[in-house]
């Protein structure tokens, strides 16, 4: 993962007084899947549009594959795959026909049984679009961004609106895209979904980068730690802060309990064998990608 | 351009719009419809009374004015009066009428001098004439006799010569339907289309393949030129199997259709362009089609129409089609149709040039 794919340089975009993209900076490797990450308005679906050359940039630099997306469209549209957000096509064409349709426009052999097969979509390749759900209609999205085989796969919230069956369904389906040695650039606004498929994600508020790394890595960075949670039954929280002097918050039914070490959850369950307590609903928490954001975006004040 | 893409996106727009069956019906049977049922109304014998054009260039003569009233007086036919500068075979011709007389400007002295002659323009193709023949007949009877008991002064001189082919009003109806058909297939489906592919970002995706907007465009021209192509063939065809109607095919025919064609799929996309949404579309495109469906001389020639109304006509782009139509395949007046087709190669190079300005493929 050493090739630098995509490259971001104090990318800047404006609408008017409105600044979409503010500073953003930020690579991509070779074959990684690389999530940008942020609530509706944050920039990320314009900086993709800019990525994909649909877009020009008001600043900064931006490279794909090390040419300029706006300049060389025509030459990257060979090499890069893109499925809009919210995909729809002709209402009354089939995914067959639509698939054969792009292979005519890039100049390659009809690969529509092949792609079909791909999304497991072969049962419903003749059905008009307009008669196919959300997760068949973004199924096709992706033969479409697939057509031309292409090194680089933008995928702009592909699971937005569908089933958790449906979304799992694409999440597999973009896990054999990296198998394949494809770049993904995925952008969505489900933290989960980018904890599972991301090699690295970039959260993005207001335009700018907030954190940028690998889940772990942000995890460690800006989470608050693992919690001990107990249910807060009888006087346990009067008991362990006068006599192990912990500090704890209550949350709900719960007492929580920040573990600075894995001595401080040692000394809590060797002091309730002791003292013949019992510990009902004990549970070791972490912060997620979620909570993460949701601080994160309450901290920018929104 | 690529001419591959071109056919490429030709097949498969042709695929998504005949599986429409409200595109296919407003195309293929709606103006069959109408041609039915505006044929079967104005082409019958159904009014009771018959129009007859009089040009009288005895203005002045008594016995001219006596002959008209005892004409009113049959209670047949309805006298329109032709103006007595204009040449009466253009004026029949360029009003497609079925019945005139000319009362020539001897007529009063001729009679007074024992011999007058009334000339009759008939069109044997169209069932009023044998009524308009007789009415006149009956009225050329009634002022021999009261001139004379013994000999016909008056007599009738029937000409059939003069209108070359048939001017019924099916024959008036189908370069109107044509037209019409021009005016409507692009329009109604460009402006749906284009606000459609907007909001679901399908032009975008179409922008991130080999595929141009050029490319785009001659193939929805092309598509729309088979459909009209397709649908004048067959209003020709009922018209000439059910109506018994015909009508010159010729080059001038095709190049109409052609720029009617061109020009209606880049007003399409303009209104489509500008639209801010698919609500804001349909509203620009009836806005623009229905004016022009019903005062472009589309079912009825425009000279019916009040003065003001006839001028407005002048700024509908289907105005100069549909004339021109006319003139190539009812009266043969090509001087007409060059004028016609001059102005409406420049609107529709005008429009053309407005909906490329105004339609973004990428979004910005």
């Amino acid at each position: 993962m050493s090739e630098v794919v995509i490259l971001v340089d104090g990318l800047k975009k404006s609408y008017g007084p409105i600044r979409a993209v503010d500073g953003l900076t930020f690579s991509v490797y070779r074959g990684e899947i690389y999530s940008l990450l942020g609530s509706n308005g944050a920039g990320k679906t314009t900086t993709v549009e800019i990525l994909e050359g649909i877009r020009h940039p008001s600043s900064g630099k931006v490279s794909v594959l090390g040419q300029d997306p706006w300049q060389h469209a025509s030459q990257l549209r060979n090499k890069v795959g893109i499925m809009p957000q919210d995909f729809r096509f002709m209402e009354r064409i089939t995914p067959r026909e639509a698939i054969s349709y792009f292979c005519s426009l890039f100049s390659v052999q009809n690969r529509a049984k092949e792609l079909l097969k791909l999304v497991e979509l072969e049962d419903s390749g003749d059905v008009r679009f307009i008669n196919l759900s959300g997760g068949q209609k973004q199924k096709v999205g992706i033969c479409l961004a697939l057509v031309n085989d292409p090194q680089v796969v933008f995928l702009d919230e592909p699971t937005t609106g569908l089933d958790p069956q449906a979304r799992r369904k694409i999440w597999d389906l973009i896990i054999k895209l990296k198998a394949e040695q494809r770049t993904v650039i995925l952008t969505t606004h489900y933290l989960e979904e980018a904890e599972i498929l991301a090699d690295r994600v970039g959260i993005v508020d207001h335009g700018k980068m907030v954190v940028e790394g690998t889940p772990d890595e942000i995890i460690r960075k800006m989470g608050t730690g693992r919690k001990l949670h107990i249910q807060n039954i009888g006087d346990i929280a009067a008991h362990l802060s006068k006599d192990l002097g912990l500090t704890m918050s209550i949350s709900g039914d719960d007492i929580v309990i920040p573990m600075k070490n894995n001595h401080d959850l040692i000394n809590i369950l060797a002091y309730a064998e002791k003292k013949g307590i019992d510990l009902p609903r004990l549970s070791l928490k972490e912060d997620t990608l979620d909570d993460i954001f949701v601080n994160m975006v309450k901290e920018n004040g929104e | 351009m690529k001419l591959k893409n071109i056919f490429a996106d030709l097949k498969i727009y042709a695929k998504n719009y005949t599986r429409s069956g409200s595109a296919v019906f407003f195309v293929f049977i709606f103006p069959i419809i109408l041609m039915l049922i505006f044929g079967s109304i104005f082409s019958g014998t159904g009014s009771s009374q018959v129009p007859l054009y009089v040009q009288n260039l005895d203005s002045g003569g008594s016995l001219s004015s006596q002959f008209l009233a005892s004409l009113n007086e049959t209670h047949v036919v309805t006298v329109n009066m032709i103006p007595s500068n204009v040449n009466i075979h253009t004026y029949i011709s360029e009003n497609s009428i079925s019945d005139a007389l000319l009362i020539p400007s001897n007529f009063t002295t001729s009679v007074e001098g024992g011999r007058a002659i009334l000339v009759y323009y008939d069109n044997p193709a169209v069932s009023t004439s044998g009524i308009a023949q007789q009415a006149i007949s009956f009225a050329v009877q009634a002022m021999n006799n009261r001139l004379s008991n013994t000999s016909s002064i008056v007599s009738l001189s029937v000409n059939t010569s003069l209108t070359t082919h048939t001017t019924g009003y099916v024959d008036y109806l189908m370069p109107g339907l044509i037209g019409f058909v021009v005016l409507i297939s692009p329009m109604f489906s460009m402006t749906y289309v284009v606000s459609s592919y907007k909001r679901d970002k399908i032009f975008r995706q179409l922008s991130l393949t080999p595929l141009t907007k050029s490319d785009w465009f001659v193939s929805k021209f092309l598509w729309y030129l088979i459909v009209s192509a397709l649908s004048a063939a067959e209003i020709v065809a009922i018209g000439a199997f059910v109506f018994n109607a015909s009508m010159a095919i010729n080059l001038f025919m095709a190049a109409f259709i052609v720029i009617g064609v061109f020009m209606f799929t880049s007003l399409g996309i303009l209104a489509g362009a500008i639209a801010r949404s698919e609500e804001g579309s349909s509203v620009i495109g009836n806005v623009i089609t229905f004016p022009m469906m019903f005062l472009a001389g589309t079912f009825f020639p425009i000279s019916i129409m009040p003065a003001w109304l006839q001028s407005f006509a002048h700024f509908l782009p289907l105005y100069y089609i549909i004339d021109g139509l006319n003139s190539v395949t009812l009266y043969t007046n090509y001087p007409a149709a060059w004028f016609d087709l001059a102005v409406s190669f420049v609107v529709a190079v005008v429009i053309f040039v407005m909906s490329i300005w105004k339609f973004n493929w990428k979004e910005e």
